[in-house]
Formats: C-alpha cells, structure tokens, sequence
C-alpha cells in the first residue's frame, strides 16, 4: 500500500501510468485478493475454525437443533450488540445496555401482570429505553461527558430502578405477544425463531443506514476524526445524539426477544450482557478506538462466542475455558487492531 | 460544486472578492489584531507571512467566521458581511484548508472529498431511502482530481494508505471542489516534507489558474515566494507591507517582518521595539 501511494508521488507521465495500471488491478483483481482484505475475513477465519474443530470432536455439533440453539442463544447479545456497534464506531462505549434491556423487560413484564393491554406496554418500554438512550446521548453530545462515564453511570441508576419498579420479584410472562419472539418457523429439521429473524432484519437495517447513507459516513467519520468531521460541517451534536437513542430503541427490542427466549422478567438477568456485547464488537474487528469496523463482524463476533460456549459444552470441557478463550480472543483482537493502526501511522 | 471558471459573472482579474477593513480584536489585554487591512483580489494568489504574534492567524479566522472582530468589515464582492461561525463563510462560498490535515483517515478518497455534502441517489431512493450514490461520486471525484492535475492511486482507497502531501491534497482539493468565491490554507505545507510541499504548491497554482483566488498563510518563506503574486506582511497587529516576489527578496521580506527595515504602511508612531 505504502509503496503504491509513494509511485503516485510525482506527476511524471510514468507514474500516472503505474497509478492507472495499479488501479485496474486493484478493480479487477482475483477474487482471493479481495476477500483476504475484506474485514469480517479475521472474524470468519476464527469462526469457521471453532466450528470445524466442533464438527470434528462431536458428533451433536453440525445437528440442526443444536446449530439453531446456538443462534438462539445470541439473539439478544447479538441485538445489543449493534448499538454497541454503532457506538464503538463514534470512539464511545456504552456499559449500560443490558441494564436498559432488563429494564424495558421489567416495565412491560410488570405492566402486562397488572392487567395493562400487552401491545400498550410492549411499546411504552421500547419507547422507555429509547428515551434513556436520548437522556445518555444528549449528556454525551451535548454536555460533552465521557461516554464511559455517562453511561457507567446510567448503569447504577438504572439497575437500582429497575430493581425498585420489579419490587423484589420477577415476573413470569404468559402473554403470547411478549412471547411472540420466541415462537418457531420450521424448515425441515431447522427451527427458526421469530427472534432471530428480527435480529438479522436489524443487522441488515443498520448495515444499510451505516454503509449506504450519509448518516454512516458521519458516524464512521466522527469516529475518525471528530474535529474534521467538526470542521467538514457535520452536525457532530445531532449525530451522536441520534446514535445514542438508536442503540437504545435496540436495546428496548433486545428486551421484546429477551422476553421470548425467557418469558420471564427477572431484574437479575443480562448481568453481563454490557461487556459480552463489547467483546463481540471487538472480536468482530471493530476498533474501540472509533471510526473503522463492521456490522457484520459484530454478528460473527457474536456467533463465535456463543459457538464456543456450546461446543465446549458439547465437548465437555469445563466451560471455565470458555471464558479463557474469549478472553484471548478479546486480547489478541484489540492488539491487532493497534498493531495494524500503528503501521499505517 | 462545479469548477468557478465555469460560472457566469465572474469579476474581472484584479477586482477586488475579500476585503478586511480596520479589522481589531483584543483578547484582554493583548491586541491581536490592531486595525488590520486585506485585500484579496481576483486570479491571485496572496501569501501572508508574519513572525509569531504578528496577528496573520486571527487575521484568517475572522475571514473564515472562526474568530468575530471587535471592530472592523469585512466585504465580500464589495457587500459588507457578517461570519457568526465557519458555516456562513462557507455558504458564502468561501473555504478553509487548516494545517492538521483535517481528512477522516479510515474513509476513502471519494468519501473525505464529499464528506459532509454526500450525494444521493435521485428520486425516490434517495430521498427516502437516503441510499448514496456512490458510484456518481467516486466519478465526480475522480473528475476533479484529473481537473485539479492531482494524481492519486485508485479513488476508493483509503486516505490513511496515502502519503502525507497526497493527503493535504485531498483536504485541499475538498475546498477547491467546494469554494465559489475564494479559498484560504492556513499553513497547508506544515507538516510535510519538501516533495510532498511542491504538490501541495502545484495544487495550489492549478485552483487560482481556475479562477479562485488563493490566501496563503505560511511560515515557509520559500513557498511563499514560490505561489504568492502579492505578500502581505504582518508586524503587532497589522499590515506594515504589501509587496511582491520580485520587489522583494526573501531577506528584504524577513527584515520587514522582524522590524529591522520598515515597510511601506509602517506606522508613523515609533516602534515599540526597534530592533525586533
């Protein structure tokens, strides 16, 4: 790359030419080349390797149950990860997320036990969460507090409230809309919950908004360089205000599938979701530093957890070597990022 | 958006497009700038040199709305204006290029060079869906950058695998894409290197041959005597001199900026510090 740029250096005839030819190669170039530079390759590389040994080693692995049971066990890490997607890339970080989903978990499932319409009450706890998202996000944007901060916290307030509005208990849901997420489509063997295709349809939402609208390019720019992006005219205030209160009607969504996948509002759930939603991010490729990443990482980094949870399991090694993989995985992600930032410096 | 020399309407060489009058600003008890003077006129290129101190860069932030004046105009084509902030000189057609390499690195070249005044689709898809029209804007990028005789490697490639210069000059060919009336570089060579300098220079030369006038702020004399048809210098706050390349030499220049030889505006009250 370096060498590339440095043979465009003068305006010589010669060197237009390298630049051109250089180019058509770049377009054009073996299918190998590019794959081996798209982002998610790491990722997927890491991925497929989990679940070859897993193929390997059990003989319950590649079964479609089990596969789909994997799936389901990401959906809702994998929801508040793309909030946490979109706010890693604007170089902020967001530890209250679970806290927020729990808490969208806790209104509905109390004001449904009360005897509240459920469609009412699903929509006044997303509507809950998002104005969280919008309280984190203007103290972020506009008082300019350190996200890490702000939303560490949100996360005692809202833990506290939430365990003050469940009063102690935990409410078990029955209700066949908060439920609904849960429910099954089967093709052949293969059950697919409603859950996990709201989640790819979100992937694919905010893999749009990120990549083909404006509003990404500003997301991603500010991550980047927050003062170029200040000074290129982008409304940074209004942007990080927008990213913050999206996240948050995700998380607010995470709740609804959380609801599906255990129809039970327990305020001691989704303890860890905060950090396992930022490992995923990161194991996906997404720098913590801002501005580079990919949606699609996220969910790879998400599904590479939770197949090596239930492979372990299968397996039957101690599932505390699940935690010490992750954390290798973590490590070695952040230092490859650093390493490849530094080189191009 | 298109090239200025395609505009109808342009003044004729020599007009006068920017003009600062009697510009003052303090900060306390320090006078920053003590009724400054600037005119720039069309199809030129004036260089602003001046020690530190001497007022040049509050001088630019005023012209570009970063800095309000206490007293003082500033006419655009003759017109009186007021910059409340960076926005409304540019929509008066007027852009900046600082020196920290203002570019999003991990963008490509097509995506820094409409950053902030992205392209959409026509239609429908784009005005509700938003969707970029990404192929459009890589062509009109690379269009300008063949315009601006700015040679880049492919235009979807990252900025941060470029060169120092070659980086400056997408930052710089941001603001020629984008300025309808004038362009102003506060210190655009800064951070780079002598050949990576000559393309930002060469750069600079290609945008008021289009018809854009050029102010240049700079510490580097040589650069200065290189692209500037005129040289304003700056001493405490004010204009003491405007020369040119060949007027001038570089030490000539120097002695003014400095004190040790008077210029042609200095002011009649003695100097404060004659041997500078």
């Amino acid at each position: 790359m370096a060498g590339k740029g440095r043979s465009a250096n003068g305006a010589t005839l010669e060197s237009a030419v390298a630049v051109n030819t250089l180019a058509k190669m770049n377009r054009g170039g073996p299918m190998l080349g590019r794959v081996l530079t798209m982002p998610t390759f790491g990722p997927l590389i890491v991925l497929l390797a989990f679940c070859t040994v897993f193929a390997l080693t059990t003989h319950t692995f590649l079964a479609a149950g089990n596969l789909s049971l994997v799936v389901q066990q990401s959906v809702i890490v994998g929801t508040l990860a793309i909030g946490q997607t979109m706010i890693i890339l604007t170089a902020g970080i967001d530890l209250a997320n679970g806290g927020v989903a729990v808490l969208g978990t806790i209104v509905a499932g109390r004001l449904v036990n009360e005897g509240h319409n459920a469609g009412l009450c699903l929509l006044f706890a997303i509507v809950l969460c998002t104005v969280v998202g919008l309280a984190a996000g203007s103290l972020v944007s506009r008082l300019m507090l350190p996200p890490f901060i702000v939303t560490l916290g949100l996360l005692g307030i809202i833990t506290a409230a939430t365990r003050l509005i469940a009063q102690g208990g935990a409410f078990p849901v029955t209700d066949d809309l908060l439920s609904w997420t849960g429910n099954t489509l089967n093709i052949g063997d293969t059950a697919i919950t409603y859950g996990m295709i709201i989640m790819f349809g979100l992937y694919t939402l905010v893999w749009y908004l990120l990549t083909q609208t404006a509003w990404g390019r500003h997301v991603y720019a500010i991550g980047n360089n927050r003062e170029a992006a200040r000074l290129v005219g982008i409304p940074v205030q209004n942007r990080l205000l927008s990213v913050y209160t999206f996240a948050a009607l995700l998380y607010g969504i995470a709740a609804w599938l959380a609801l599906g996948r255990i129809p039970n509002a327990d305020p001691n759930a989704l303890q860890n979701a905060n950090l396992d939603s930022i490992t995923a991010v990161v194991i996906g490729g997404t720098s913590l530093f801002g501005g580079r990443g990919n949606i699609w990482g996220t969910l790879i980094g998400t599904l590479i957890v939770a197949v090596l949870r239930n492979g372990l399991t299968l397996t039957g090694i101690d599932p505390l070597w699940q935690d010490l993989v992750t954390g290798v995985l973590v490590i070695g992600a952040v230092a490859l990022d650093q390493i490849s930032r530094r080189r191009q410096r | 958006m298109t090239a200025a020399s395609e505009q109808t309407g342009l003044p004729a060489p020599g007009q006068i497009v920017l003009e600062a009058r009697s510009i003052t600003k303090r900060y306390g008890h320090v006078t920053a700038l003590d009724n400054a003077n600037l005119e720039l006129r069309a199809g030129e290129v004036l260089g602003i040199v001046g020690d530190n101190g001497a007022g040049k860069s509050t001088l630019i932030k005023v012209l570009c709305g970063a800095v309000v004046p206490d007293a003082g105009q500033v006419l655009l084509d003759g017109v009186p204006v007021h910059f409340h902030s960076p926005l409304d000189a540019r929509k008066l057609g007027i852009e900046t290029v600082y020196q920290d390499l203002a570019v999003a690195p991990a963008l490509d070249i097509a995506s820094n060079l409409f950053l902030g005044r992205e392209l959409r689709c026509k239609g429908p898809i784009g005005s509700w869906f938003r969707l970029l029209d990404k192929r459009r804007m890589k062509r009109e990028a690379k269009r300008e950058m063949d315009e601006l005789k700015f040679h880049l490697p492919s235009i979807g490639s990252a900025v941060e695998n470029l060169s120092g210069g070659q980086r400056q000059g997408v930052a710089v060919a941001r603001a020629a894409i984008f300025a309808r009336r004038l362009v102003i570089m506060d210190e655009p060579t800064a951070a780079l290197g002598v050949r990576e300098s000559g393309q930002v220079l060469n750069l600079i030369r290609t945008i008021r041959d289009r018809g854009l006038p050029v102010i240049l702020i700079s510490h580097d004399m040589p650069h200065v005597f290189e692209v500037a048809d005129r040289i304003q210098i700056m001493r405490l706050g004010r204009r003491v001199a405007l020369t040119t390349p060949k007027r001038h030499s570089m030490s000539e220049v120097v002695a003014i900026m400095t004190g040790a030889a008077r210029g042609d505006e200095q002011p009649r009250s003695p100097d404060p510090n004659p041997n500078g």
